[in-house]
C-alpha cells in the first residue's frame, strides 16, 4: 500500500457527520410511515405490585380514532418475552409487578387520540406489598436466580489469620437512567402474505425480529428489523427495545396498517429498566505494607421483576471486583434480587463499574487503617509476574500492560508535581480544597457468555468499484460504521468514500448477537474483513492474469509487477467472467469458556486497560464540586480511527462522572419512580466538564488477533470515572485530615457535605 | 376535538399557510405537518434543547411552544440554517471535530449555537457555556462540541 494511505488507524469524521450537522440523518420516529400509519400506546401500572381484577376497554374502544385495545389474551403467539428467559409477559397477565408494566396497548390514529385512550382504559387492581431494594428483597429471600454463583481461589482462612489488619466495609451503588437523546422507537410495517418489516431503534435486531415473530405466531423469515440508526443506546436498548416493537407489531397485525410507538420521554424512564444498583459486603486481609491478603466479597443487584440480563451481569460484576489487583485469597460472591421495580438492564460497563467499587473502597480503606496515600496502596497491589497474574477465575493477566499506561499517565499528567501544587493550594485556603484520584482500569473483553461471541458479514462490490457493507451491528453514536468503513476499504483496496455502510437489516445478516460489551468492532470488523478477503481470493488470479504477479489492491487500484488498473476496471472484468462479486464473512471469537459452576475459566478474550488522574475541588461550605483537570491513558491497541476512540473516552468518562456524582434516580415509598424527566433527573451539562481534559492513547500496543491490531473501546473508560471519587476523598480528607472519608453515592453535593461533616 | 385555527408563518424563508388544531405544538407542527425531522423530541417538557429553532432569530425550544404562537413569525429550522445549502461555520466545525456521536443533539446544538454567534461573534467561555446549559448531549461528554463553537468564536486561538 505504498502509494495510498490506508483508511484504518487515521484520525476521520464520523461517517454520518454530514448528516448529523445538517439535520438529515434520520432515526426511527423521522421515518415517515405510509399513509396512514396509525399509532400504539401502552397502559401502564401505577402500581409496583397488585393484582388485576378486571380491565374495562369499552370507554376507550368507543373513542373516535381509537382502532383496538389489546390485552394480554389478545396476543396471537408468545405472550413473554425475555432476552434469556421469556418471564415477562408483554402485556400483564391477572398480576402486575412494577410500576410502569404494561397492562394494554391502545392503537389509534394519532399520538393525541392513543392518549386519550389510554386515559380511558379502567383497570381495577387490588395492591399488594412490593418488595422494595436490595435489603428487602435479601430479607424476602427473593432472588431472580436459584443460586448464587461464586468464585473461590487460595486459603481464605489463613490470609485472614496472618493478616495485619481486616478491615471490611460496604458499598451501595446507585441505579442509572441511560437518558439515551432519542427514547426508544418502532414502527412496522405489514408487507404482502403475511410478513412484517420492523423498524427498530435497537442494538440488537435479530431479537426484535424474533420476538415480533414470536408475538404474532409467525416464522422468523415473516420478520424483517432493519434499524437506520440509534440516538444513543448505551445498553438500554439492547433487551429493551424489545416490547416497543412487539407492542407496535400488534397494532400492524389488528388492524392491517403500519403502527408506531414512540414514548415521550417520562414514560421511557418510568418504563424501562435503568443501571442496576448493588449492595456490596466486604471483608480483606491485609498485610502491613497495604498489600491484599484476601478478599472476601458478596454482591447484591437489584434486577427488578424479571431476569432480563441480570445474571450475565452480575456475573461481570464479580469478573471485576479485582479490577487492576491481584486477590491471593478470595471469594466472590454474586445474586440477583428479584424486587417490584422495572426490570433493570444492560448499561455501559454491564456490571463492571459496580464490581470495580468493591476493590475502590478496599484500597481507600487500607489507606486509611495504614496511613499509605491511595495511589500507592493501588501500586503495591497490581497484576505483576507470575503467580501474581491470575484473577480470581484463572485468566491470565498480561502483567506489564498497566504498570505502562500508569508511567504514561505519570508523566503525561505531571503526577507528582501535581500532588504537591494541590498540597500547597490547600494550605493557602481553608475552605475550599482541591484533591487528586488515580484510577486505573482493567476490563475484560468478550460476552462472557462464550457463544455470543460470533459475528457475520455480507459485502457487496459492484462493477464501478463501489462496494455495500452490510454486517450484525448497529450503528448508535459509537463510530462502529466509520470503523466497518475503513476495514473495508483497507480489505478491498479501494477508498473509504467508495465504501456504504448499510442500515443493520436481518435480511443482510442473520442472527446476530446484539451490539453490546464493547465488541462490536472486534467481532464484526473481523467478520467484514474475512467477506471482502474472499472477494479479493476470488479477484487475484484475474487480477495476476491483468496486471502481473503480486497484484497489491490499494486506494481503489490494483498493482502488479507488470502494471495497474482500477477496481472498478477489475471487478468489470470479474463480472465479464462471471466470477461472484459479492461475498458473506464470519468470525468467531477463539478460547472463550468459562465454567460457572466451577468459577473457573476464561471467560474474555482479552483485556482493556486505562487510568486517570483526576483533579477536584471541594468547597466544604457547601459541599458543592468541580471537575478541574482530567488526565487520561487508555489502551485502545492500535487504534482503527483515532478521533472515534478518543470521543468514546470522553463521552464515557462524563457518563460515569455523572452515574457517580449526580444522576439520582429516585423512587418514593410505592415504587415510584420520581424523577422521569431531565428537570428532575440531572446528566452532566457542558458546564460540568472540565476545561482541561486530556486524553492520549497508548502507544505501540498492538493487540494480537484482534482486527487491525485494535482494542474494544466503547465500555471501559466509563470506569475511569471512579477516580473522581478517590479526588473527592482526598479533597474531603485535607478539609477534615486523619479522619476516614465516608462518601454516599451519588456524590452530590449533599452527600459531600455529609461526609465533609462525617 | 380541539378548535382548529389557520396558521400563517414564515419557514426557512417560505411562507407557509395551514389549517391545524389550536393546541398543535410548534415541534409537532414541524416535524409532522411540514415534515421537517431534522428537530427532535428528546423530552417534550423543555429541558433538553434537542427541539431548538430559531423563531425571530431567538432560538425557542419548539416542543414547549405551541405553533399557535408563532403567527406571522420568522422560523429557521436545521433544514434552513444556510440559504444557500452549504454548511455554517458552526456546522463545518462541528463536522471536523467530531462533535456529533449519535447526532440526535446536534440539530438543536448548532441552532443554539447559531443565534449566540449572530448576537455575538466572539463570545466568551462562560458565555459560549451558558448558551449551551440548556443543551444536553449524552454522548461526546460536550469536549468536542466546545472546540468546535470555541474555534469557530475565535479563529485561530488554541480550542
Ligand atoms: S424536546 Fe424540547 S427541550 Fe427537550
Ligand atoms: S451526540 Fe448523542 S446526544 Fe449528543
Amino acid at each position: 500500500m505504498s502509494q495510498h494511505e490506508a483508511a484504518m488507524h487515521r484520525p476521520s469524521v464520523h461517517e454520518s457527520a454530514h448528516l448529523h450537522v445538517t439535520g438529515a440523518a434520520r432515526y426511527v420516529a423521522d421515518l415517515p410511515g405510509p399513509p396512514g400509519t396509525l399509532w400504539a400506546l401502552a397502559v401502564r401500572s401505577p402500581h409496583a405490585h397488585a393484582v388485576i381484577r378486571g380491565i374495562d376497554v369499552a370507554a376507550a374502544r368507543a373513542i373516535p380514532g381509537v382502532y383496538a385495545v389489546l390485552c394480554a389474551g389478545d396476543i396471537p403467539g408468545h405472550a413473554c418475552w425475555g432476552p434469556i428467559r421469556h418471564d415477562e409477559p408483554l402485556l400483564a397477565d391477572g398480576a402486575v409487578h412494577a410500576v410502569g408494566q404494561a397492562v394494554a396497548v391502545v392503537i389509534a390514529d394519532s399520538e393525541a387520540v392513543g392518549r386519550a385512550g389510554v386515559a380511558a382504559v379502567g383497570v381495577t387492581y387490588d395492591v399488594l406489598e412490593p418488595i422494595l431494594g436490595i435489603p428487602a428483597a435479601i430479607a424476602a429471600g427473593s432472588f431472580l436466580d436459584d443460586a448464587p454463583h461464586v468464585i473461590t481461589r487460595g486459603d481464605l482462612d489463613a490470609a485472614f489469620a496472618t493478616a495485619a489488619h481486616v478491615i471490611e466495609g460496604e458499598v451501595a451503588s446507585p441505579a442509572q437512567d441511560h437518558f439515551y437523546l432519542e427514547t426508544q422507537a418502532a414502527l412496522v410495517v405489514p408487507e404482502e402474505d403475511g410478513t412484517w418489516r420492523v423498524f427498530s431503534s435497537t442494538q440488537h435486531p435479530t431479537e426484535i425480529q424474533r420476538a415480533v415473530a414470536d408475538t404474532l405466531g409467525v416464522g422468523a423469515n415473516r420478520v424483517v428489523c432493519e434499524v437506520p440508526r440509534l440516538g444513543g443506546g448505551f445498553g438500554g436498548k439492547e433487551s429493551q427495545a424489545t416490547p416497543f416493537a412487539c407492542m407496535a407489531a400488534l397494532g400492524a397485525w389488528v388492524t392491517g396498517r403500519a403502527c408506531r410507538m414512540v414514548p415521550h420521554r417520562d414514560e421511557d424512564m418510568i418504563a424501562t429498566g435503568k443501571r442496576h444498583p448493588f449492595l456490596s459486603k466486604w471483608r480483606a486481609a491485609v498485610a502491613a505494607d497495604g498489600a491484599i491478603l484476601g478478599l472476601d466479597a458478596r454482591l447484591w443487584a437489584d434486577g427488578g421483576w424479571s431476569l432480563d440480563l441480570s445474571g450475565p451481569i452480575v456475573d461481570r460484576a464479580m469478573f471485576h471486583v479485582d479490577n487492576a489487583c491481584f486477590l491471593p485469597a478470595v471469594r466472590i460472591e454474586g445474586r440477583a434480587c428479584r424486587t417490584n421495580v422495572t426490570s433493570n438492564t444492560a448499561f455501559r460497563g454491564f456490571g463492571g463499574p459496580q464490581g470495580m467499587l468493591v476493590v475502590d473502597d478496599v484500597l481507600r480503606t487500607i489507606a486509611e487503617v495504614t496511613g499509605i496515600p491511595e495511589a500507592d496502596v493501588l501500586r503495591r497491589n497490581l497484576y505483576g509476574d507470575a503467580p501474581r497474574d491470575r484473577t480470581p477465575y484463572g485468566q491470565a493477566v498480561d502483567p506489564t500492560r498497566l504498570p505502562r499506561v500508569l508511567d504514561a499517565l505519570d508523566a503525561r499528567s505531571g503526577r507528582s508535581a501535581r500532588v504537591a501544587e494541590v498540597a500547597a493550594f490547600n494550605e493557602r485556603s481553608r475552605w475550599v480544597k482541591r484533591g487528586l484520584g488515580l484510577q486505573a482500569v482493567k476490563f475484560g473483553i468478550s460476552f462472557t457468555n462464550g457463544l455470543l461471541n460470533q459475528a457475520g458479514a455480507t459485502v457487496l462490490l459492484y462493477t464501478d468499484g463501489t462496494a455495500q457493507v452490510n454486517h450484525g451491528g448497529t450503528e448508535m453514536g459509537q463510530g462502529l460504521f466509520t470503523k466497518m468503513r475503513a476495514v473495508a476499504a483497507d480489505a478491498l483496496g479501494i477508498r473509504p468514500e467508495s465504501v456504504r455502510v448499510m442500515a443493520t437489516s436481518t435480511e443482510k445478516v442473520p442472527n446476530t448477537v446484539a451490539t453490546a460489551a464493547s465488541s462490536g468492532s472486534d467481532l464484526n470488523g473481523a467478520a467484514v474483513n474475512d467477506a471482502c478477503a474472499t472477494i479479493v481470493a476470488r479477484l487475484r488470479p484475474l487480477a495476476i492474469e491483468l496486471v502481473g504477479e503480486d497484484p497489491v489492491f490499494a486506494g481503489g487500484e490494483v498493482r502488479g509487477a507488470r502494471g495497474a488498473m482500477t477496481v472498478a476496471a477489475l471487478a468489470s472484468a470479474a463480472w465479464a467472467r462471471r466470477i461472484s462479486l459479492h461475498a458473506t464473512g464470519f468470525y468467531a471469537t477463539p478460547g472463550i469458556a468459562y465454567d460457572r459452576a466451577a468459577g473457573r475459566g476464561t471467560p474474555f478474550f482479552y483485556y482493556a486497560y486505562g487510568a486517570a488522574l483526576v483533579e477536584v475541588e471541594v468547597d466544604g461550605r457547601t459541599g458543592e464540586s468541580r471537575l478541574v483537570r482530567v488526565d487520561v491513558v487508555h489502551d485502545v491497541g492500535a487504534s482503527l480511527v483515532p478521533t472515534i476512540d478518543r470521543g468514546q473516552i470522553e463521552g464515557a468518562f462524563v457518563q460515569g462522572f455523572g452515574w457517580l456524582t449526580m444522576e439520582d434516580p429516585r423512587f418514593d415509598a410505592a415504587g415510584r419512580l420520581v424523577t422521569h424527566g431531565p428537570s428532575t433527573y440531572k446528566i452532566p451539562a457542558s458546564g460540568d466538564v472540565p476545561g482541561a481534559f486530556y486524553v492520549d492513547l497508548l502507544p505501540d500496543a498492538d493487540q494480537p488477533g484482534v482486527i487491525g491490531g485494535s482494542k474494544a473501546v466503547g465500555e471501559p473508560p466509563f470506569m475511569l470515572a471512579i477516580g473522581v471519587l478517590g479526588a473527592l476523598r482526598d479533597a474531603i480528607r485535607a478539609l477534615r485530615p486523619g479522619r476516614s472519608v465516608r462518601l454516599a453515592l451519588p456524590a452530590t453535593n449533599e452527600n459531600v457535605l455529609r461526609a465533609v461533616a462525617g | 376535538m380541539p378548535t382548529e385555527i389557520t396558521l400563517r408563518l414564515q419557514i426557512n424563508g417560505e411562507q407557509v399557510r395551514r389549517i391545524i388544531p389550536a393546541n398543535r405544538s410548534l415541534l409537532d407542527f414541524i416535524r409532522e405537518d411540514l415534515r421537517l425531522t431534522g428537530s427532535k423530541h428528546g423530552c417534550d417538557v423543555g429541558d433538553c434543547g434537542a427541539c431548538t429553532v430559531l423563531v425571530d432569530g431567538a432560538p425557542q425550544l419548539a416542543c414547549i411552544t405551541l405553533a399557535a404562537e408563532c403567527e406571522g413569525a420568522a422560523i429557521r429550522t436545521i433544514e434552513g440554517v444556510t440559504d444557500g445549502g452549504g454548511l455554517h461555520p458552526i456546522q463545518e466545525a462541528l463536522h471536523r471535530h467530531v462533535g456529533a456521536q449519535c447526532g440526535y443533539c446536534t440539530p438543536g446544538i448548532v441552532m443554539a449555537m447559531t443565534s449566540l454567534l449572530e448576537a455575538d461573534p466572539h463570545p466568551s467561555d462562560s458565555a459560549i457555556n451558558e448558551a449551551l446549559g440548556s443543551n444536553i448531549c449524552r454522548c461526546t461528554g460536550y469536549t468536542k462540541i466546545l472546540a468546535a463553537v470555541r474555534e469557530v468564536a475565535r479563529p485561530g486561538s488554541p480550542s
